[in-house]
């Protein structure tokens, strides 16, 4: 050993860095296989067979899951709900904290107060919150209608209609994400260095809007990237209202790709079928996350 | 030089009023928890109620689920998480920054893949394997899928990359075992980054309600969320005044902690929203 530590001290030290390296990642590495990567696994196995917990044995059934899917109803509108939910919550969400956060950093004063305000809804418990709302929806004794009949409007029946309630649980879901996006923005506002702004004045960029779409647009590229796809994955990831407030209903008019898959895994435990829905869940994110790196890669390079 | 010009007065104006719809649910929360069945259904929009009817229905919240199990599983299950995820990130996070480990690469891999899997996506056999095992209703099952979070092995690997090389090398000539270094040296200068991840776990798993409704049927593992689920079901009628007072109770320790460190929150999730 005493020999080996004078031939090739340098060796021997990076073998014993390499040694304790391996001890202080262990634990993650061990955790991240069995939380992680072997349950993703299981569930693209499941995925192709008929398990039903309760009931002992199981069968591969190939691709009879995936087909039966194609032709579920459910699940079609599941899909369909999910990404109307997505069209209105992600574009909305994001103008309106563009919005409040451009209007915030041009303040000078009230900037805290008003970044508190927004945050607010990010930082309650949301079960909690859509609880509120559902009052303030009731179709009889809610505050919205009963503030819309004053003008001698009559207020939708919001989360018991199905006409409705999908745009009912995107206002909520708005409410609840602007804040988040809004620190982003304004992350990345105070980001964008004020020579610039300079230099498009002297450059003739005069009013607001030059400024905004010459300087400020431009340069928050990256970081509305980043807000849209992360609004993205959170709208079709809805589930807590949903589940708290319509449970998938009026006439599956709310029912939604985690609610849809919650039903079947967890409450009909169809183990198999549903680990089907949620391989198709896990496609979106990844098809997501594969087109902001595309486009990463091939527009946000000016910076 | 506070000079109120035009365009300041309408952008004033237009916070202000976007502000008092954010505020709102708020406004008619601690409004109506105090207002009596009667008065509800009279449907005004008064704010403040005729008749104080808060000890009613607070009492009513207080005595149909126990609230302070609610949040005492609250805390217990946020504060596991957090420290078991801590203690596996950093060494973790740690050994592939700065210290020749030949499987960093393949780490950053899965960690990267790891960051696109959602515990919604490992629920179904995590949910068969904890029933197997017949660990569903406690703790344990609450906690275990989270004391690997990729996201904080990503996250402290960024802010550790750019510690000075010096710092650690000079511990070592001190005669300081790699453990020491972590715990002596890296930790304490790791606490802006440790603060960011603590309110962004915090926040995560106070609120959620997925993975508690998955593996818990019993009331006395159920956590904020899941007990207001609970609380709504008992309340088969439309007792909006006890429904409110309970959502206040369950609401406000995180916004009191949000009011009380805003400044740290703001900074932390706009530090770790660079999650993706």
């Amino acid at each position: 050993m005493a020999s080996v530590t004078i031939d090739r001290p340098i060796a021997l030290a990076d073998w014993r860095e390499g040694r304790v390296a391996w001890l202080l990642a262990t634990p993650a590495i061990v955790l991240l296989f069995l939380f992680i990567l072997l349950p993703t696994l299981a569930v693209i196995v499941l995925g192709f067979t008929d398990f039903e917990l309760g009931y002992g044995g199981f069968r591969f059934v190939g691709f009879a899951n995936y087909a039966e899917l194609i032709g579920d109803r459910t699940f079609r509108r599941s899909l369909w709900n999910t990404a109307v939910y997505t069209a209105v919550v992600t574009p909305v969400s994001i103008a309106l904290a563009l919005a409040i956060a451009l209007l915030i950093e041009a303040e000078t004063r009230a900037k805290a107060f008003f970044r508190t305000v927004y945050f607010l809804p990010v930082a309650s418990l949301l079960v909690a919150m859509a609880t509120v709302w559902q009052f303030l929806f009731h179709p009889t004794i809610g505050p919205i209608n009963t503030f819309l009949a004053s003008f001698g409007i009559a207020g939708p029946n919001w989360l018991g209609a199905s006409g409705t309630v999908l745009y009912g649980l995107a206002i909520i879901g708005i409410w609840q994400s602007v804040g988040f996006n809004m620190v982003l923005f304004l992350a990345g506002l105070t980001a964008i260095p004020r020579e610039l702004y300079a230099a498009a004045e002297v450059d003739g960029a005069r009013s607001w809007l030059d400024r905004f779409r010459l300087v400020t647009w431009p340069m928050l590229g990256p970081t509305t990237l980043f807000v849209t796809t992360i609004s993205i994955i959170n709208s079709v990831k809805v589930f807590e209202t949903v589940k708290t407030l319509t449970e998938g209903g009026p006439n599956k008019a709310s029912e939604v790709l985690l609610f849809t898959i919650y039903q079947e895994g967890f409450v009909y435990l169809r183990v198999g079928y549903a680990s089907a829905m949620t391989v198709v869940f896990l496609a979106i994110l990844v098809v997501l996350m594969f087109l902001q790196y595309r486009i990463v890669d091939r527009k946000v390079h000016y910076a | 030089m506070t000079r109120l010009s035009l365009g300041r007065v309408l952008r004033l104006s237009l916070l202000s009023l976007g502000a008092l719809i954010f505020l709102a649910p708020y406004l008619f929360m601690i409004s109506t928890a105090g207002k009596a069945q009667s008065e509800i259904f009279s449907s005004s929009l008064a704010l403040i109620p005729e008749q104080w009817s808060y000890v009613e229905n607070f009492t009513k919240a207080l005595s149909r689920v126990s609230m302070p199990t609610l949040l005492w599983n609250g805390v217990v299950v946020c504060a596991l998480i957090f420290i078991v995820q801590v203690v596996v990130a950093i060494p973790c996070a740690y050994a592939m920054a700065k210290l020749k480990f030949r499987a960093a690469r393949l780490m950053m891999v899965l960690v990267m893949l790891g960051l696109l899997v959602p515990i919604h996506a490992t629920a179904l056999p995590l949910y068969v394997a904890f029933d197997r095992l017949s660990v569903l209703n406690s703790y344990m099952a609450l906690v275990a899928p989270f004391s690997i979070s990729v996201f904080a092995i990503f996250l402290f690997l960024q802010f550790f990359r750019a510690l000075p090389d010096d710092l650690i090398h000079a511990a070592r000539l001190d005669g300081m075992s790699e453990t020491g270094i972590v715990a002596r040296v890296v930790v304490p200068n790791a606490w802006p980054a440790i603060t960011a991840f603590a309110i962004f776990s915090v926040v995560a798993h106070w609120n959620d309600l997925f993975w508690p409704l998955v593996v818990v049927t019993n009331q006395e593992y159920a956590t904020p969320p899941l007990g207001l689920l609970y609380f709504r079901a008992a309340e088969a009628g439309d007792d909006y005044g006890a429904l409110m007072a309970a959502t206040l109770i369950i609401t406000l320790p995180l916004v009191a902690a949000f009011l009380i460190a805003q400044k740290r929150f703001v900074e932390g999730i706009t530090m770790t929203g660079l999650k993706g």
